[in-house]
C-alpha cells in the first residue's frame, strides 16, 4: 500500500471540504462567486456567504435559474460555483446544463453534494443515482468524484484552474479519509493507483475507494493483492489505467453509489469492450432500480458496495 | 428621449432591409422562423442600431452593451444584422443551413461572432442576462444587458424562476423585452396557453411594464432610453405589441407563419408587401416624427 493511502481514518464531512476550499479561492480570486437553490447551508455555500454576501446568490428552490443564471456569470467574466443536491443539480436544469453551460463551453463549475445513497433515509427523491448517467454524455463537460476530504478540496481548487464546465459530486455527511497528504499529485483525468496488486482489480470513486481499500487489506490476508484504483475523474476516464488493469490483473470490478447503468462501470466497460476485453469483469453498483431507504452502512451492504460486498465479489470471481 | 425624423426614418429604412435580408435568408435557408423574425425586427433594429452599445469595433469589449435573443428561432435575423453591421462574414449568409454553414436555425454563439448566447431551448435567456446583469454589478461595469423573449417561450417557468430573481435581486440594468405576436407553433397563445392578464403577470413578479406598440421604432426607444433611465429599484418590462409577419400581408397575424418556406412567386410578393409596407411607415415618421 502507498504511503498516502490511510485506513481506519477519520471521516470527515466532504461539504465542509468544499465550502473551505471555495472561501479559499473567493480570498484570492475577486471572479469566484457561489450560487445554491435554498441549500447553501447544507453545501456549505454558506461558509463563504459571511464573508463576501454580495458575491454568494441564493436564487431560492429554481434551479433551471440557478444553472442558467451561473451560465450568464461566466460569459460576464466571473467564475461562479453552482451548488445543490446532486439529484437536483444534475436533473432539476439537465436542459440549461446542455444548452447554457455545455453548449457554449461556459466556465462554470456546478457542484453536486447528498450523491449517490448518501441522503440514505431521505429515499430515492433525494438519492442521487443518475446523475452521472445524465451528464456523461455531454460534450465539454468534465465529471468529478472525489473519494475524501482532501480530494474534494483538491478538486474543488483544481476545476477553478481549468477552463471549462465541471460537475463534482460529492456526499452527504462523511467520508473517511483515504489520503493523509494533499500532495499526491492529484489531477483531472488522472486515475491514483491507491494500492498495487496484480491478482485483481477494483476500480472505485467517492465513498467506494475507502471501502475497496478495506475489501484490499482484508483480501491481503487471505493471499490476494487488490489493486485498488480511484477513477475520480469519471470523464474523461483515465484509459490508460484501465489499460493497466487489464493487461496486468486478473480481471476488474467496478464500485459506485450509483446506478450500475451510465456512470464509472458504464465509463470503464467501454474502454474494456473497445480494447479486446477482460476475462472477468463486474459493475458493482445500484441494479437498475430505484434504491432502498435506511441506514447508508445498510444500504452499501445491500447493494454490496461495502467492504465485504466489494471482497466477496471479488473472491467469487476468483473462485475462492 | 425621442429620435428626430431623420434619425426615426433611417431606422424605418434599416427595418424595411432588414425584413428584406430576412426574405432571402429565409430561401437559401430553405425555411426560416420568418414570422417571429419580423415581430422582432422593430425592437432588433432600435437595440443593434440606436439603443445599445454595440458595434463592429467593440463587440468584444467587455463594456459592450449585452442582448440575449431569449427567442432563440429568430437566428434568421440576427445573423443578417450581424453581417450588416460588419461583425460576420456577409458573403456565408447564403450558406445558412447548408451542411458545414456557421448557422443554423439556432445560432451558435461559438461560431457566430457577435452573438452572445446561444439560444433555442427556450426559457433559458432570461436567466442568462440576470447572470450578465449581475456580473456588470459585481465587476462594477456600466453596460445594460437587454433580454429579448417572446410570448409563447413565456410558458416556460424557468422565465418565472428568472422574474422572481430579477425583482428580488432589484436588478435595473437589465431590461426585459417580450415580443408578444400573439403566436406560437400549435396556434394563438391564448388559445394553446392562455397568458393573459399578461402584463399583470410581470407586474406581480415586481415589474414595471411599459406596453408599446412593437411595430413603432419611436415609442420602442423612447421605451427602452425610459428604462436606461429607470432610477427606482423596480426592474422593467417592456412588453411590445406586435404581428407575427409584419411586413408581408399573407404571413401578418398568421401563426403557421411561426416556420416556413418561400417559393419564388412568395418571395416576389413579399418585397412587393415590403416595399408597399415600408412607405407606409415611413410616411408615419414624417407625419410624426419631429
Amino acid at each position: 500500500m502507498k504511503d498516502f493511502a490511510i485506513i481506519g481514518s477519520e471521516a470527515r464531512s466532504t461539504t465542509e471540504a468544499f465550502g473551505k476550499a471555495l472561501l479559499e479561492l473567493a480570498d484570492q480570486h475577486p471572479e469566484v462567486c457561489a450560487l445554491s437553490a435554498d441549500l447553501a447551508g447544507s453545501v456549505k455555500v454558506t461558509i463563504m456567504q459571511k464573508k463576501y454576501p454580495e458575491r454568494v446568490f441564493d436564487v431560492g428552490i429554481a434551479e433551471q435559474n440557478m444553472i442558467s443564471m451561473a451560465a450568464g456569470l461566466a460569459l460576464g467574466g466571473l467564475v461562479p460555483f453552482a451548488a445543490t443536491f446532486s439529484v437536483f443539480a444534475s436533473l432539476r436544469d439537465l436542459d440549461q446544463i446542455h444548452t447554457d453551460v455545455c453548449y457554449q463551453n461556459a466556465n462554470v463549475k456546478m457542484l453536486g453534494s447528498h450523491g449517490g445513497t448518501s441522503f440514505s433515509q431521505a429515499g430515492s427523491t433525494h438519492h442521487a443515482l443518475e446523475d452521472i448517467a445524465a451528464l456523461r454524455g455531454m460534450a465539454n463537460l468534465t465529471i468529478i468524484c472525489p473519494a475524501d476530504y482532501i480530494e474534494t478540496q483538491l478538486a474543488t481548487k483544481a476545476v477553478y484552474e481549468k477552463f471549462g464546465p465541471m460537475y463534482i459530486r460529492i456526499n452527504r455527511g462523511t467520508d473517511y479519509d483515504v489520503y493523509n497528504t494533499y500532495d499526491y499529485g492529484f489531477t483531472i483525468g488522472k486515475a491514483v493507483r491507491m494500492t498495487e496488486g496484480n491478482d485483481f482489480t477494483v476500480i472505485a470513486c467517492g465513498s467506494m475507494v475507502y471501502q475497496a481499500l478495506i475489501a484490499a487489506e482484508s483480501l491481503k490476508k487471505k493471499g490476494i493483492n487488490l489493486r485498488v484504483v480511484n477513477m475520480h475523474t469519471i470523464k474523461p476516464i483515465d484509459k490508460e489505467e484501465i489499460l493497466s488493469a487489464m493487461k496486468e490483473t486478473g480481471g476488474i470490478i467496478t464500485a459506485e453509489d450509483h446506478n450500475v447503468i451510465g456512470a464509472l462501470g458504464s465509463a470503464v466497460a467501454e474502454v474494456i469492450a473497445e480494447n479486446g476485453g477482460v476475462k472477468h469483469f463486474k459493475r458493482l453498483g445500484v441494479p437498475d432500480e430505484f434504491s432502498i431507504i435506511g441506514a447508508r452502512k445498510d444500504i452499501l451492504a445491500h447493494y454490496e458496495i461495502d467492504a465485504a460486498g466489494i471482497e466477496k465479489n471479488v473472491l467469487e470471481i476468483l473462485g475462492k | 428621449m425621442s429620435l428626430t425624423k431623420e434619425q426615426w426614418i433611417t431606422l424605418e429604412k434599416k427595418a424595411s432591409s432588414l425584413r428584406r435580408k430576412t426574405a432571402e435568408v429565409c430561401v437559401w435557408a430553405k425555411g426560416a422562423h420568418i414570422g417571429g423574425a419580423y415581430s422582432s425586427a422593430d425592437v432588433l433594429t432600435a437595440l443593434y442600431y440606436y439603443v445599445m452599445n454595440f458595434s463592429k469595433d467593440n463587440y468584444l469589449d467587455e463594456d459592450r452593451d449585452r442582448l440575449i435573443i431569449s427567442k432563440g428561432h429568430a437566428g434568421v435575423i440576427t445573423a443578417p444584422i450581424l453581417a450588416d453591421l460588419g461583425i460576420v462574414d456577409e458573403s456565408l449568409l447564403p450558406t445558412y443551413n447548408h451542411t458545414g454553414s456557421p448557422f443554423g436555425v439556432h445560432l451558435d454563439k461559438r461560431k457566430v461572432p457577435g452573438l452572445e448566447a446561444s439560444t433555442g431551448s427556450l426559457g433559458h435567456g432570461l436567466s442568462i442576462g440576470l447572470g450578465l446583469a449581475m456580473a456588470a454589478r459585481l465587476r462594477d461595469k456600466k453596460y445594460f444587458t437587454y433580454v429579448l423573449l417572446g410570448d409563447g417561450e413565456c410558458d416556460e417557468g424557468s422565465v418565472w424562476e428568472a422574474a422572481m430573481s430579477i425583482s428580488h435581486f432589484k436588478v435595473t440594468n437589465l431590461i426585459t423585452i417580450v415580443d408578444r405576436n400573439q403566436c406560437m407553433i400549435d396556434g394563438r397563445t391564448e388559445d394553446v396557453m392562455g397568458l393573459e392578464p399578461f402584463a399583470d403577470k410581470w407586474r406581480a413578479f415586481g415589474f414595471e411594464v411599459v406596453e408599446v406598440d412593437g411595430h413603432n421604432i419611436n415609442e420602442i426607444v423612447t421605451a427602452l432610453e425610459n428604462a436606461k433611465a429607470n432610477k427606482t429599484d423596480k426592474p422593467i418590462c417592456i412588453l411590445l405589441n406586435t404581428f407575427k409577419g409584419e411586413g408581408v400581408g399573407f404571413m401578418r397575424d398568421n401563426y403557421k407563419w411561426h416556420y416556413g418556406t418561400l417559393d419564388e412567386a412568395q418571395l416576389a410578393e413579399a418585397f412587393r408587401d415590403l416595399e408597399a409596407y415600408e412607405k407606409v411607415r415611413i410616411a408615419r415618421a414624417e407625419k410624426e416624427g419631429k
